[in-house]
């Protein structure tokens, strides 16, 4: 069941934010969006080897914790190595980088994997191939210019196996986005870039299902997914709040966080939050 | 029988490899023909040189061999990061070519001035960086550039070739004459005004050892560490502000080395120059082969 799945996955994130922390609001937000894509859309071949697998890449990097905590539950990270989180060496730092089997690119630099897709896509044009490019963006990130101008270039060049899924949990790094530099009406800005799009709740499994079953939305330009998503998600001691945003707590606090994940009640936590990097 | 030009020479390249993929952001000056020459594998993305670059990047990622055309300015500036962070990190095998670096912008102005371009590309780990002095080196040197498994930047130059080359070997610099009461060290644009300054030189009787790097990054730091042995003085000549280029990759090469010469920096102060024709570029700025010749004369201490 997804949702098993996704809570495991959000306990493994959580228990990430402590000893040097994590991103944790963000990892909460997609952490469903990502189990989704990888259980109901990705179709990824014989293995990360597979010239013929779909691709994903995480546009915003900091969101890593999800798919990490996702690869070890499907088996393909182990683990141990995870439980090596910011040690020097380990490779498993706050942004993704391609030491980590099943990490297509790194990220970090926000708006830079959309140009980086486009690319995948073209090759895969080229050479007659069905495979897709998933891009996975945040909603602060579209403050970025190169992401306008990928759209512009990919509707150019009627790239429809290109699929932006946006994690439009409402935050950027400590503001809300409609606060800072207002995104909405988010659908028809897409829109009048060219692309297809459809909204659905991004903690929804079953609209997550409709949404991604749906692809491709056109077959001019890129189809584009906005998963309404709430940044913490999980963790109601923590949700849509903007100073929990890079999170790094007490091994208590984090206990604590596990067990409300599960359904207790809320964490009481000390931890200032705010921690911006 | 017409002779070889980068398109040409490109679009062979590209015909023999079905992995190359030719891209640009909207400047097709040297490359006209090759949109019908290659098909799908000629990608033009308009004025959109950060797209142009991730783009080369993830076709690099699927195993292609991207050749990315803007002007030098916007390559290196405007996508700077994009090259640093998507191509450097990832060490993929992106060819940047970076059209009218240095003097070669002419009177477009500051905006269009690529004269920190070496500075910045040699700056990012693993990135080599090849400044052909005409258009017959960037030949000789293009089949390397293309088939090396690693990121490259080409300062593009399409000068007519006023010396005759030698085999390219990346890292290698050419010595197009030797001598011994001075070393010329060139790359690119002015390798045309070198070869003739040197002519003037030996006229005066003064024994001109005249070095083309081809690449500043892998650097040939054998013929410069031998030139400041032998030579009672090191030019460096470029269209290139001081700071960053080849008189700091000299200087930065001394110093390690413990080696202590007389070097005269002939390049572009901390100013950006002054928009004319090239010609009138090159007598503004002091680079005119006599103006050249002067300044060398001086340093030796000695008259016309």
């Amino acid at each position: 069941m997804r949702e098993r799945l996704a809570l495991r996955v959000r306990e493994r994130i959580v228990r990430l934010a402590t000893d040097g922390g994590c991103f944790l609001g963000a990892s909460l937000s997609c952490a469903d969006v990502l189990v989704a894509l990888y259980e109901d859309f990705l179709e990824l071949g014989s293995g990360w080897e597979d010239p013929e697998r779909d691709v994903l890449l995480l546009s915003k990097g900091h969101d890593v914790p999800a798919l990490y905590a996702l690869f070890v539950e499907k088996g393909w990270l182990p683990a141990a190595r995870l439980a090596r989180h910011l040690e020097p060496g380990s490779g498993v730092y706050w942004h993704p980088n391609r030491s980590v089997p099943g990490v297509e690119f790194h990220s970090g630099s926000l708006g830079h994997l959309l140009s980086v897709g486009l690319g995948v896509a073209l090759d895969s044009c080229l050479r007659a191939s069905r495979v897709r490019v998933v891009v996975v963006l945040g909603d602060g990130e579209l403050n970025e210019g190169s992401i306008w101008e990928g759209l512009l270039v990919a509707r150019a060049h009627r790239l429809s196996n290109v699929f932006l899924v946006v994690d439009r949990n409402g935050f950027q790094a400590n503001v809300r986005t409609e606060d800072l530099v207002p995104l909405e009406p988010l659908a028809a800005k897409f829109e009048a870039f060219g692309c297809a799009v459809r909204r659905a709740d991004g903690h929804d499994f079953d609209a997550l299902g409709v949404a991604l079953a749906g692809f491709p939305y056109g077959s001019d330009g890129p189809s584009v997914l906005i998963a309404d998503t709430v940044r913490g998600k999980g963790l109601p001691s923590i949700e849509g709040r903007a100073d929990r945003w890079f999170c790094n707590f007490t091994v208590g606090e984090v206990e604590a966080l596990v067990v409300e994940l599960h359904g207790a009640a809320e964490a009481s936590l000390v931890t200032e939050g705010q921690i911006v990097r | 029988v017409s002779a070889a030009t980068y398109e040409t020479a490109l679009r062979d390249l590209a015909l023999a490899d079905p992995r190359v993929v030719v891209l640009t952001a909207e400047n097709r000056a040297a490359i006209r023909g090759l949109p019908l020459a290659l098909g799908k594998r000629f990608v033009d993305v308009g004025i959109a040189e950060q797209t142009l670059v991730g783009m080369s990047a993830g076709l690099a990622l699927r195993g292609r061999i991207p050749v990315a055309h803007a002007l030098a300015t916007f390559l290196t500036m405007r996508a700077f990061e994009f090259v640093r962070t998507d191509v450097g990190i990832a060490g993929l095998p992106v060819k940047l070519i970076g059209a009218v670096p240095g003097f070669l912008s002419e009177a477009n102005g500051p905006t269009h001035q690529a004269v920190e371009d070496v500075s910045l590309m040699r700056g990012i780990p693993g990135m080599n960086v090849f400044a052909p002095g005409d258009e017959e080196d960037l030949l000789l040197g293009l089949p390397h550039v293309l088939a090396d498994p690693s990121p490259w930047y080409v300062r593009f130059n399409t000068r007519r070739a006023a010396v005759a080359h030698g085999p390219f070997t990346p890292g290698r610099a050419e010595v197009l004459r030797d001598g011994a009461d001075v070393a010329i060290l060139t790359y690119g644009t002015l390798l045309t005004e070198a070869a003739a300054a040197v002519e003037l030189l030996e006229e005066d009787g003064i024994s001109c050892r005249l070095l083309n790097l081809r690449t500043l990054a892998p650097i040939d730091a054998d013929a410069i560490l031998a030139a400041a042995a032998e030579m009672p003085l090191l030019v460096t000549l470029e269209d290139h502000f001081e700071t960053g280029g080849m008189f700091s990759i000299v200087s930065e090469l001394l110093v390690r080395n413990r080696v202590s010469v007389p070097v005269l920096a002939l390049a572009l102060p901390a100013r950006w120059f002054t928009p004319a024709l090239l010609p009138h570029v090159l007598a503004e700025e002091g680079f005119q082969p006599v103006q050249i010749a002067a300044r060398i004369r001086e340093a030796l201490g000695r008259r016309a």
